[in-house]
């Protein structure tokens, strides 16, 4: 529906860091009573490009037209007073204020210079009844659920008079009804003229509410289409920058299938975890490398922690090493033999000021301690084994870790969990922000140990790691196992067609 | 209108933190009342109600400016050397008269309030190391200007007045910390800079996605503590006639205790100015009764036990608090249960 004035347009921007493009070109152009989808694989630059026009960030280059005003905000509150409100992923609320606390703050409404509280009350029940919810807006926001959360956050984003909302993944923490709930909400913007910028990765949430969709590739725009006009397979295409015709027709298999599987080291079955893991089964053989493809919030990583025992399961199965456990935390799982080496090696996986020395046997710091000191001789030959046979460049055992490569960093953690004799390693991203060089060495390690008799659980969104390391791949879609493809099926485009949920899907399960 | 009516079904959780806290504060307050009257005959005399008032009116201070600090998620740590050292500077200028006590003892709750401010708000150091050196400094100051000994205040002068004398039946610094905890509630419950300070402590991150002013509502929430504590100092040098400069030693753990007995979260966010004054007056009235007690002479307690039955009181109160916070921030962290 092209409409002679759109109400965004942003052209050409460029955003660098230190040097690196983040955006390059990236375009966007949003009419009124529009909702409009932005999709794109993490680090493909949507919010990069959100931030840019809430003013978050400057942008180097291009031109952002709103309601036919050139603009440049220089900050978020500055775009909400332009009539550009933002939803974030996380509530950004606060929970022990009231709900009209919380739609009111920093525009408090006064009388006689002090607060005026039956009046925010009102209007704020007022507001909310509008999104159909009526509750008792003197509660603190914690009482409340978090859908309603979520409305709160929205019905304070509108009542700026916003012309135009962003919701960053506003969906992620909502049940199904309660997405229901929103996308009412979102409707209702469209038929009061507020345009909408919606962002998920959720590819069937897309379809149910937005009227176009643009996609987004390494900080550019590569695609711009009404909703009707595309269809999901090469939405994934898109997203992940493969030939719509490589999808179509499967190309062929990387390698055979080395097939030296051994007894199983887990099975899982009916798993479910939370909102984000519905219905899972996977299954890993000792000398096998599998692999879990899906979209980000497809409920990989969740599956893993649940296997781990840091996060408990709701419900379904799950058998270590051929006996039915229900690990708790991490220890359970530890002293059956798994390793887990998590996504985010920053975050929760080095320790930056300890030496490679204390990093790397953290794990079995307990087997290394006599009489409540720990045992130096024996932690240093382990230490020295593990550095020559895993090719870990550093100057010595006490170097900090904080001082090595990405690269290197990663074969420590790996080390860690080796040291410790895993029957089942689960990788999560192994190779994610290490240099080329590093990425072959830790595959081609990955494979040495998956030979010697290790079984692996690697997940990936490297469709290519996927593909050629693993000896069978499931790949999952919100939170639910959609595929389970062999090596010698597991190609580009069957996976993809999996992610996609598209027909393909179920013809190849079970191959 | 298209939205469906589906959503009021939605569960509401319960959980009423604040709600409980001020419950238990005010219940013990009400027992221990209680208690004194029916125990002792003259606990409810004038003279030992406008005394007790008299006495921790300096603590009602020191605590209220605590309390914003508090429900910042901050803590400040140097409003018991800041009262010394008040008390001293007011002592040094009570000779000029009231005001120039009064003002001169303001200046240093200004300058060390400004301080402390400054360090968190612009150098972004934590509340408790930008305090701790607050404090250090307000401690030193004040020894240095009191040559490490008392120092007399002026009875020529009408500046004792503002420590020892009664207006209208009732003692001055009870007055003055009346219109403090007045101020002190119509400024949280009734302007938008009593709301910022609670939206920073509930969430600064989200505070400041909102647009609120999150440095200015942290810079006034310092300066307002260094300035109600160096009130307290002033009352302190008028009230005993000297300016002591190795007083206010503890008062800055009297203060952060009053508050957390009166339901006030150390991680910020929910707060109550009444509840920290009925905190107030539950730790001074234990000194009271302990005394009363002694009087008895039934049992012969020294004052250091009143320290032991505080510190009990402050368990108690924290224990039953932490695990209504934990039921609270549980439920609100929410998605996956």
């Amino acid at each position: 529906m092209p409409s002679p004035s759109p109400l965004l347009v942003m052209r050409d921007i460029d955003k660098r860091f230190q040097g690196v493009h983040a955006l390059a070109k990236a375009s966007l152009e949003v009419q009124p009573g529009e909702v409009m989808a932005l999709v794109g694989q993490n680090g493909a630059g949507k919010s990069t490009l959100i931030k840019v026009l809430t003013g978050a960030y400057s942008r180097d280059d291009g031109s952002i037209t709103f309601a036919g005003q050139p603009i440049a905000f220089a900050s978020p509150m500055e775009a909400q007073r332009g009539g550009v409100s933002t939803i974030y992923q996380e509530i950004n609320l606060v929970p022990f204020r009231s709900v009209a606390e919380n739609i009111f703050l920093g525009r408090e409404r006064r009388r006689y210079g002090l607060l005026d509280w039956p009046r925010m009350n009102a209007e704020a029940a007022e507001i909310l009844r509008r999104f159909a919810i009526t509750v008792d807006v003197r509660k603190p926001l914690m009482d409340f659920s978090t859908a309603i959360q979520q409305m709160v956050a929205i019905a304070r984003a509108v009542s700026f008079q916003a012309q135009l909302v962003i919701m960053d993944e506003p969906t992620s923490s909502l049940d199904e009804r309660e997405v229901e709930v929103l996308f009412d909400v979102m409707r209702q913007l469209r038929a009061e003229g507020v345009a909408v910028i919606f962002i998920s990765h959720r590819l069937d949430e897309l379809y149910q509410v937005c009227d176009r969709v643009t996609v987004m590739r390494d900080g550019r725009t590569v695609m711009t289409r009404r909703m009707d006009e595309v269809d999901k397979l090469s939405l994934v295409a898109a997203m992940l920058g493969r030939d719509v015709e490589a999808v179509r027709s499967r190309e062929t298999a990387f390698a055979a299938a080395t097939g030296r599987a051994g007894g199983d080291v887990l099975s899982v079955e009916g798993l479910k975890v939370g909102r984000r893991v519905r219905d899972v089964g996977i299954e890993v053989r000792s000398g096998q490398i599998v692999g879990l493809a899906g979209l980000l919030g497809s409920g990989r990583t969740e599956t893993a922690r649940a296997v781990f025992g840091a996060d408990p399961a709701d419900a379904g199965a799950i058998r270590l090493m051929g006996r039915a456990v229900a690990p708790q935390e991490p220890a359970d799982a530890i002293a059956l033999g798994v390793g887990y080496c998590s996504e985010d090696r920053k975050a929760d996986g080095i320790i930056p000021d300890m030496s490679v020395r204390e990093n790397l046997t953290l794990a079995i710091l307990p087997r290394l301690v006599a009489l409540g000191v720990v045992d130096e001789t024996r932690q240093r030959a382990i230490v020295e084994t593990f550095m020559k046979r895993l090719a870990i460049k550093a100057s010595g055992p006490e170097q900090k870790i904080r001082e090595l490569s990405g690269g290197n960093q990663q074969k420590v953690l790996l080390a860690r969990w080796l040291c410790a004799d895993p029957k089942l390693l689960i990788l999560d991203e192994p190779t994610r922000g290490i240099d080329v060089g590093a990425k072959a060495e830790i595959q081609a390690l990955i494979r040495e140990l998956a030979d010697q008799g290790l079984g692996v659980l690697m997940i990936s969104s490297e469709l290519e790691e996927i593909v050629e390391g693993a000896d069978r791949v499931y790949v999952l879609s919100d939170g639910r196992t959609v595929a389970d493809l062999p090596h010698a099926q597991a190609t580009a485009s069957a996976i993809m067609a999996a992610m996609a949920h598209a027909g393909g899907a179920s013809e190849n399960a079970d191959g | 209108m298209t939205v469906s009516t589906q959503s009021p079904a939605l569960p509401q959780r319960p959980s009423r933190i604040a709600w409980a806290a001020q419950q238990r504060v005010l219940i013990a307050l009400a027992a221990l009342i209680l208690f004194g009257a029916l125990r002792y005959e003259h606990f409810l005399g004038a003279y030992n109600v406008l005394s007790v008032l008299r006495y921790n009116s300096m603590f009602a201070l020191t605590s209220l400016g605590m309390a914003f600090v508090i429900m910042t998620a901050g803590i400040d740590l140097s409003v018991g050397t800041t009262a010394a050292c008040a008390c001293v500077v007011s002592a040094l200028l009570s000779s000029y008269g009231l005001a120039a006590g009064l003002f001169g003892g303001l200046g240093v709750g200004l300058v060390v309030g400004v301080l402390n401010a400054f360090m968190v708000t612009r150098m972004k150091i934590l509340p408790f190391i930008a305090t701790l050196a607050g404090m250090l400094i307000a401690s030193g100051t004040g020894l240095l200007l009191a040559n490490n000994q008392s120092v007399s205040v002026s009875y020529d002068t009408d500046f004792t007045w503002l420590g020892q004398g009664d207006w209208l039946g009732f003692p001055v610094p009870g007055w003055i910390a009346i219109a403090a905890y007045v101020y002190g509630s119509v400024l949280l419950n009734y302007t938008s800079f009593g709301r910022a300070v609670l939206a920073v402590g509930g969430n600064e991150e989200a505070a400041r996605l909102m647009g609120l002013p999150v440095d200015r509502t942290l810079f006034w929430t310092y300066v307002q503590s260094g300035l109600f504590a160096s009130l307290a100092g002033v009352i302190l040098a008028a009230q005993f006639g000297a300016g002591q400069p190795a007083e206010g030693v503890g008062w800055e753990l009297f203060s952060i205790a009053a508050v957390v007995v009166g339901g006030t979260l150390l991680t910020g966010g929910v707060g109550s100015v009444a509840n920290t004054l009925a905190g107030v007056l539950l730790l001074g009235l234990i000194f009271n009764v302990l005394n009363f007690e002694n009087g008895l002479g039934v049992i012969s307690l020294s004052a250091y036990w009143q320290s032991v039955v505080r510190g009990v009181f402050l368990m108690i109160v924290v224990m039953a608090g932490s695990g209504a916070a934990r039921r609270a921030l549980r439920t609100a962290a929410g998605p996956g249960g």
